[in-house]
């Protein structure tokens, strides 16, 4: 079963070839084999899982199943999780076990899906290698020498790994996409304000949109029908009328426009990711679409700008770690201003701390303007770029990352030749567009290369339906990494 | 607008995150190093735009002006370090 995607696990379940309780057994197992050296998830508990796959099991037996129930599904440690340790990757939230189900969570749980665990992650979610965790780095399955990419690297590398069949993740600056990409397996990040992030712990409130991540665009439309939805307890959520994202998977993808923004092909993306792509690009030609040039202008901003506004929400968003009301509280304080600044000098990482650095410091009387708010104004220019861009096209589409998986510790000592790593992906988050990564082949190495789709606001059904149409005439997405260990079909 | 060792104590207080030397030294060689790719924003003319504040242009939400949260004070406090009598504990503020 540990090969199957989560439709056949969902289609198996329906037919009763295996109970939630079997299937999610088998997951744990695989788990417990890879997870010492893979690192994937910062939390496992065997019991409530299988409580949870039996209450599932009792669901369908009373004829009261949905398709996601009884499956198994991992968690990013960003969402809390009522009476799960929720870490969000630090030392701050090493204790902390949460009093509340965040939305997504509280979704998966009334659909009667099965939390398998809560995946590893770079520290509230900064960083793109997953090396910022304060539970160790997450390897890659396809070269344990390597980064699986972050913030979502626990949950990339547990789904390319088979340890889990579909994991959810958050993306603020390419969280999904790019650890998607650099594991082989698919993400998805929605427009900004589909998916609720009510209880998703903070990192940067306009930029933070969790969504799913898993083998296939299929898998992610069942996912995404959980997950999105309206809640008032979010003030940016959306109301809108449900969408069934499966309804158009199939739909033919002729007469399609692709645009490509040439800032995505010019300099800095290496041959192999480059040569990836346009094979992907030529078999879409083949499926009925046109392609046209487009440009984004002001895509080279992007990162100085990024670098400016989520690290100036990030510092609001991380003044609640005081060592008060919850979390880690420094051992030894003389006074209340002591206390908060040695526990935040022991509760926080390196790059935690650096980024609040730098948001305190734009937002400090004297550099809002020349900082946060030209930021602001740079942001509206690159939306508006990709707005222009979408006159002449239905979807865009080039590389997820600039190169394939690097190697631990190539980039942790130089921060902003990491923040470089999300180049391609941190516009996106700035427009609030939605943003997938899929598997579209191999570098020379044998790591997998992504292909992005950007689409235009809420267009996450026709992005799936043009993901599932060319993983109808590909297999990118079915490749396993060696030395994962034996896995059952469904 | 170069940033000063000076500046990443001050930063650091106001965020209050203690700072010794030796990591203010370190930590102001990284942040040169960002803001040296920060400062590209300089280049471009902003005069005429409008901030950006968020991806969406929706009105807030407004709701009704109705009790909605329940007490879960004991609920809740189990995650802090210190709490005595419902109260969170702190060391002493004023004299």
């Amino acid at each position: 079963m540990s090969h199957a995607t989560l439709k056949q696990l969902s289609d198996g379940l329906a037919a009763g070839k295996f109970s939630s309780v079997e299937v999610t057994q088998n997951f744990i197992n695989k788990i417990n084999n890879l997870n010492k050296s893979l690192n994937c998830f910062i939390s496992v508990d065997e019991a409530r899982s299988l409580t949870q796959a039996r209450t599932a099991d009792a669901l369908r037996a009373a004829g009261r199943a949905q398709p996601l129930t009884g499956v198994p599904i991992a968690q990013k440690d960003i969402f809390c999780a009522q009476g799960w340790l929720t870490t969000c990757g630090s030392k701050m939230l090493s204790n902390f076990v949460s009093p509340y189900d965040a939305h997504v969570i509280e979704r998966f749980n009334q659909t009667g899906a099965v939390n398998l665990g809560k995946t590893n992650m770079d520290e509230f979610a900064m960083g793109s290698s997953n090396e910022t965790s304060f539970y160790g780095p997450v390897r890659n399955p396809w070269d344990r020498e390597r980064v699986p990419g972050g913030s979502s690297g626990g949950s990339a590398a547990a789904v390319a790994a088979r340890m889990a069949p579909a994991a959810t993740g958050t993306d603020t600056g390419g969280s999904i996409r790019q650890p998607a990409a650099l594991t082989g397996i698919c993400g998805l990040k929605p427009t900004y304000g589909v998916v609720s992030r009510y209880g998703m712990i903070a990192f940067a409130s306009s930029l933070d949109q969790g969504g799913p991540m898993a083998h296939t665009a299929e898998d992610m439309a069942l996912m995404l029908n959980v997950m999105a939805g309206f809640d008032a307890r979010d003030s940016t959520s959306l109301q809108r009328a449900a969408t069934d994202y499966t309804a158009d998977l199939a739909r033919p993808l002729a007469g399609l426009r692709i645009g490509l923004p040439r800032e995505f092909f010019a300099q800095g993306v290496s041959a192999d990711v480059a040569k990836a792509v346009e094979a992907a690009i030529a078999e879409y030609k083949k499926l009925g679409c046109s392609v046209v040039d487009v440009n984004l202008p002001n895509m080279g901003l992007s990162v100085p700008v990024y670098y400016v506004l989520a690290p100036a929400e990030a510092s609001s968003n991380l003044s609640r770690f005081d060592g008060v009301r919850y979390g880690y509280r420094a051992r030894d304080y003389t006074n209340l201003t002591d206390l908060y600044q040695k526990t935040r000098a022991e509760g926080f990482g390196a790059e935690v701390k650096r980024r609040i650095l730098i948001g305190t410091y734009v937002l400090s009387h004297g550099y809002y303007d020349a900082y946060y708010i030209r930021a602001q104004k740079l942001r509206r220019l690159i939306a508006q770029d990709f707005t222009n861009a979408f006159k002449q096209c239905d979807v865009m589409m080039g590389p997820t990352t600039p190169s394939t998986a690097f190697k631990l510790g190539e980039k942790s000592g130089d921060p902003v030749q990491m923040y470089l790593s999300d180049i391609y992906t941190i516009a996106v988050n700035l427009a609030g567009l939605p943003g997938m990564s899929i598997p579209c082949g191999f570098d020379g190495a044998g790591l997998p290369v992504g292909l992005q789709i950007i689409g235009d606001y809420f267009s996450e059904a026709r992005m799936l339906n043009v993901a599932h149409r060319y993983q109808q005439v590909t297999d990118w997405h079915m490749r396993t990494p060696k030395d994962i260990g034996e896995g059952v079909s469904a | 607008m170069a940033l000063t060792l000076t500046d990443v104590k001050r930063v650091a207080q106001l965020a209050r995150i203690a700072i010794d030397d030796t990591e203010a030294h370190a930590t102001h060689a990284q942040l040169s190093g960002i803001f040296k790719l920060i400062e590209q924003m300089q280049a471009v003319d902003v005069s005429a735009i409008t901030p950006m504040s968020h991806a969406q242009d929706v009105v807030q939400r407004l709701r009704d002006d109705k009790v909605t949260e329940t007490n879960q004070r004991e609920h809740l406090q189990a995650a802090a370090p210190q709490v005595e009598g419902g109260l969170y504990l702190v060391p002493k503020v004023i004299e």
